[in-house]
């Protein structure tokens, strides 16, 4: 352990490699370390809005699907109402419709009823009257007697 | 020692393997002697020194800011480490790119040269004996030149920084007055007192790394000696003692670089405060 001249040689030498690395070595490697800090810092916050954008898009597609089934729900409703009222309204056409039928039928079937009877009354008197001819023949003048006969008919109706 | 013809005793042993190979050709006699140099301390410092700014260097060159490899990683980790240090310590970020570069160079150059401890004692000296090199010590730092030369570039730096910080008024001033106070009478008293820190902050920073890997380099040359026996309790005893103190001294050999970068960031965040 005895002191010479080697100290100041290290003396320089660590100079020159204290310069050396602050020259060459630090700068390059704090100057990566610094950029990629910032990267992942990039990154991190990218990824943080990513997942708010995320969260946003899935809350927007809940509230669209709640309006597309309300949606569907109005449309549904609004069909069934549609459905019963042509529904409806085809059973009261229906119901008009055979109602005039019926209405029909039975005004021809009084009609019909009526003619028969006019014409039955009409056979009738004729039969009475010609009965009445053969009973009486001469006596009876058709036209002398009309207005008897014509309430004799209106009797008998 | 080992061309003497007779196998050296346990004392020649440790004394010639704690011979510097310096240009005066045999052992210094005098304890200080300008004339002299180491040429082994130097030799192996400027090429350990070397041999790991161009691996750094390398990193540093090839450095993306993208997915890094593991080597670029783990150089990484090593400037993260260091510059945390040294953010907590220096608040000045100006001084801080001349410091944290320091500190790093410190940090990784201590390192590798202590890491030089853990290579077989006599392997490196016994290959410079076949080509003729009489002597060898491989570990930089366990010659108190190689500390104590980074020691003092040191406190070149802290000088620099308190003439920087505190103007040269300004830190004469502080030189005179601190710690004691402002008086006429104390001038003195505080001048030695800071003379006195100054000398004593880096003859324990150079003596602190110095003294251990010394100690530890003369305890692997005792475990060697054991060998050295020749014996089957001699040769379990430098395989098991050999294998537990080199598993040891890779604790001592990383403390020891990381204390002495630790204590040149605290004395350089010294000399940017004022008493």
């Amino acid at each position: 352990m005895n002191l010479n001249a080697t100290l100041i040689a290290q003396l320089v030498v660590f100079f020159i490699l204290v310069v050396f690395t602050m020259k060459f070595v630090w700068p390059p490697i704090v100057k990566a370390l610094d950029e990629r800090a910032k990267k992942v810092a990039d990154g991190l916050a990218a990824a943080d809005k990513a997942k708010a954008d995320l969260a946003h898009a899935e809350k927007k597609v809940v509230e669209e699907m709640r309006k597309a089934r309300e949606s569907a729900g109005d449309v549904r409703t609004s069909a069934e109402k549609q459905a019963s009222t042509l529904i409806d309204e085809a059973r009261a056409e229906a119901g008009r419709i055979i109602a005039a039928a019926r209405e029909a039928a039975e005004g021809e079937a009084a009609a019909a009823a009526q003619r028969a009877k006019e014409a039955l009354r009409d056979q009738i008197a004729i039969l009475a009257l010609a009965g009445a001819e053969k009973i009486l023949r001469k006596e009876v003048d058709a036209k002398a007697h009309a207005e008897l006969l014509a309430n004799l008919k209106q009797e008998l109706q | 020692m080992a061309t003497a013809g007779h196998a050296p005793t346990a004392s020649e042993y440790i004394v010639h393997h704690l011979t510097q190979l310096n240009t005066s050709g045999h052992a210094q006699q005098n304890v200080i002697d300008w004339s002299i140099i180491n040429i082994d301390t130097v030799f192996y410092s400027v090429l350990i020194g070397a041999v790991s700014l161009y691996f750094l260097w390398r990193a540093a060159s090839k450095a993306t800011s993208g997915v890094p490899g593991r080597f670029q990683a783990a150089v990484e980790i090593l400037v993260d480490m260091v510059a945390d240090q040294a953010k907590g310590i220096i608040h000045s970020a100006e001084s801080r790119k001349f410091v944290a570069p320091l500190a790093l160079t410190v940090f990784v150059w201590i390192f590798m040269m202590n890491a030089m401890d853990l290579l077989p004692v006599d392997l490196l000296p016994r290959i410079g004996e076949m080509f003729g090199i009489p002597y060898m010590r491989v570990v930089a730092t366990a010659d108190l030149n190689g500390a104590l030369g980074m020691s003092i570039g040191v406190l070149l730096v802290c000088i620099y920084y308190n003439i920087k910080i505190k103007g040269a008024k300004g830190w004469i001033h502080e030189l005179f007055t601190a710690p004691f106070g402002n008086h006429p009478l104390l001038y003195p008293v505080n001048f030695i007192m800071q003379m006195i820190e100054f000398l004593a902050k880096t003859v324990s920073h150079g003596m602190r790394l110095f003294g251990n890997m010394y100690a530890g380099e003369l305890v692997f040359m005792l475990i060697a000696l054991l060998g050295g026996t020749a014996t089957v309790m001699g040769f379990v005893g430098h395989v098991i003692a050999g294998s537990v103190w080199a598993i040891f001294h890779i604790l001592i050999i990383t403390l020891q670089a990381f204390i002495f970068m630790m204590l040149a960031l605290v004395y350089i965040g010294q000399a940017h405060e004022s008493h």
